[in-house]
């Protein structure tokens, strides 16, 4: 349990998905001019992330490494799929993404309509992907794999909300020409990444 | 996302394969149309392998490879794609293709491929690989395709490697290996800018670069 929490911790704030790994940088950027939308694409990723980085581990446990179980179950040892996982982790997170709007639309029309437009972007969101592909080279256990993509989300909705309550506060200040958009956001980026890296060393 | 690249007709007339307008095509997204600092595509993976110039150049490789192949691969099919499945048509050419750079990579060049870590399979989702396929290789026969790929995934390994040279000088000392700075200078007392070689290094570097590059060609943010 303590191992659980401690992973959380390491992946909200000292590993955080976006400011150490750059993951979903273009979605950060493009969508972090208003806090109401940032929050929204947050919570999007958050649920998102929960619910694919289980299900790729379970993907590639039974199916897809080395020796997989179900192969082993029928007797095929030393069956490799490893080199389909690219393709097919991007499959589920396409189908997941399809599924949860699906089942949003029926059931929660508050919620789909909050997170509505933003679901489809996440197909292609960086991090969802580059969690299920953490997941596989750290070797992370069913329970790891399901805190892990939680934490991850939450760790990427924290920065996007404060990015985009810091942008808010900039369109009131006098920015160089050239800097504007992408430059002074790049470098406010690498600032809160300056702060995050004050997490580092933390030991549950 | 409004390039003038994406405003290029379809080429009726007989195919000239290096007129003025083909190589334009081509030599656009280098600088004024850039992928990284004007269409803001692709900026998860700049960051993250630009602490060596090794690293930086076998990436920039792998993508440019699989934006071109790509950008052919679809353009070729591109009426032959329902709309409504366009996207899952396209990542799984992509997908198939960053599987094949993936395998090239960990036969031939396993070190830098176990570096890159997940970053070769994160090509899949590399906005400037979709960004391509749907905003010109939809539009385009495949020859033109080829070359805006080629362009785009040139332009992006020039952004890759400046960024990377600025890292691993200013953070290592070195380039591509070499250790340019001499054992002298740290006798005397200089130190390398640790931060370089961290994540936040990354994002000055560029955010830098991004104004640098914008003020030379005067491109402004609506």
């Amino acid at each position: 349990m303590v191992d659980l929490i401690s992973l959380a911790v390491k992946s909200i704030f000292v590993e955080n998905i976006l400011l150490a790994y750059f993951l979903g940088m273009c979605s950060f950027l493009a969508v972090s001019k208003k806090v109401e939308t940032a929050v929204g694409l947050g919570a999007a990723v958050i649920f998102v992330l929960t619910i694919t980085t289980p299900a790729n581990w379970a993907l590639h446990h039974f199916l897809l490494r080395e020796d997989a179980s179900l192969w082993v179950a029928l007797g095929l040892e030393g069956v490799d799929l490893s080199f389909l996982v690219f393709i097919a982790f991007i499959a589920v997170i396409a189908a997941m993404v399809q599924l949860v709007e699906m089942v949003l639309d029926r059931f929660s029309p508050t919620l789909y309509n909050a997170l509505g437009i933003f679901l489809p972007l996440i197909a292609v969101n960086c991090a969802i992907l580059g969690s299920s592909l953490f997941m596989v080279e750290r070797e992370y256990t069913a329970a790891e794999s399901l805190v892990f993509g939680f934490s991850s989300g939450v760790g990427w909705a924290l920065a996007i909300v404060s990015m985009a309550a810091i942008r808010t506060k900039l369109l009131y200040s006098n920015v160089p020409q050239g800097l504007r958009g992408l430059g002074i956001t790049m470098l406010t980026t690498g600032l809160m990444a300056i702060a995050f890296m004050a997490f580092a060393g933390i030991q549950l | 996302m409004s390039s003038p690249a994406t405003e290029v007709a379809p080429a009726k007339a007989p195919l000239m394969p290096f007129d003025k307008k083909t190589r334009q095509i081509a030599i656009d997204p280098l600088i004024d149309n850039n992928p990284i600092t004007i269409q803001v595509l692709g900026i998860c993976s700049a960051l993250a392998v630009t602490v060596q110039v090794e690293r930086a150049l076998v990436m920039a490789a792998a993508v440019t490879a699989v934006v071109a192949f790509s950008n052919v691969a679809i353009s070729l099919i591109r009426n032959l794609i329902p709309s409504s499945i366009r996207i899952i048509v396209q990542l799984s050419v992509i997908a198939s293709l960053v599987i094949m750079v993936d395998q090239l990579l960990q036969a031939f060049l396993y070190d830098i491929a176990k570096s890159l870590s997940v970053f070769v399979g994160l090509i899949i989702t590399n906005c400037i690989i979709m960004g391509r396929a749907e905003a010109f290789a939809m539009a385009n026969p495949p020859w033109q395709s080829f070359l805006d790929g080629l362009g785009n995934g040139i332009g992006y390994g020039v952004i890759l490697i400046t960024v990377a040279v600025f890292r691993e000088l200013l953070g290592s000392g070195s380039l591509l290996g070499f250790q340019l700075v001499p054992q002298v200078a740290y006798d005397l007392g200089y130190v390398d800018m640790g931060l370089m070689v961290l994540a936040p290094g990354a994002f000055i570097v560029l955010g830098l670069l991004v104004w640098a590059q914008r003020t030379w060609t005067g491109f402004t943010e609506a």
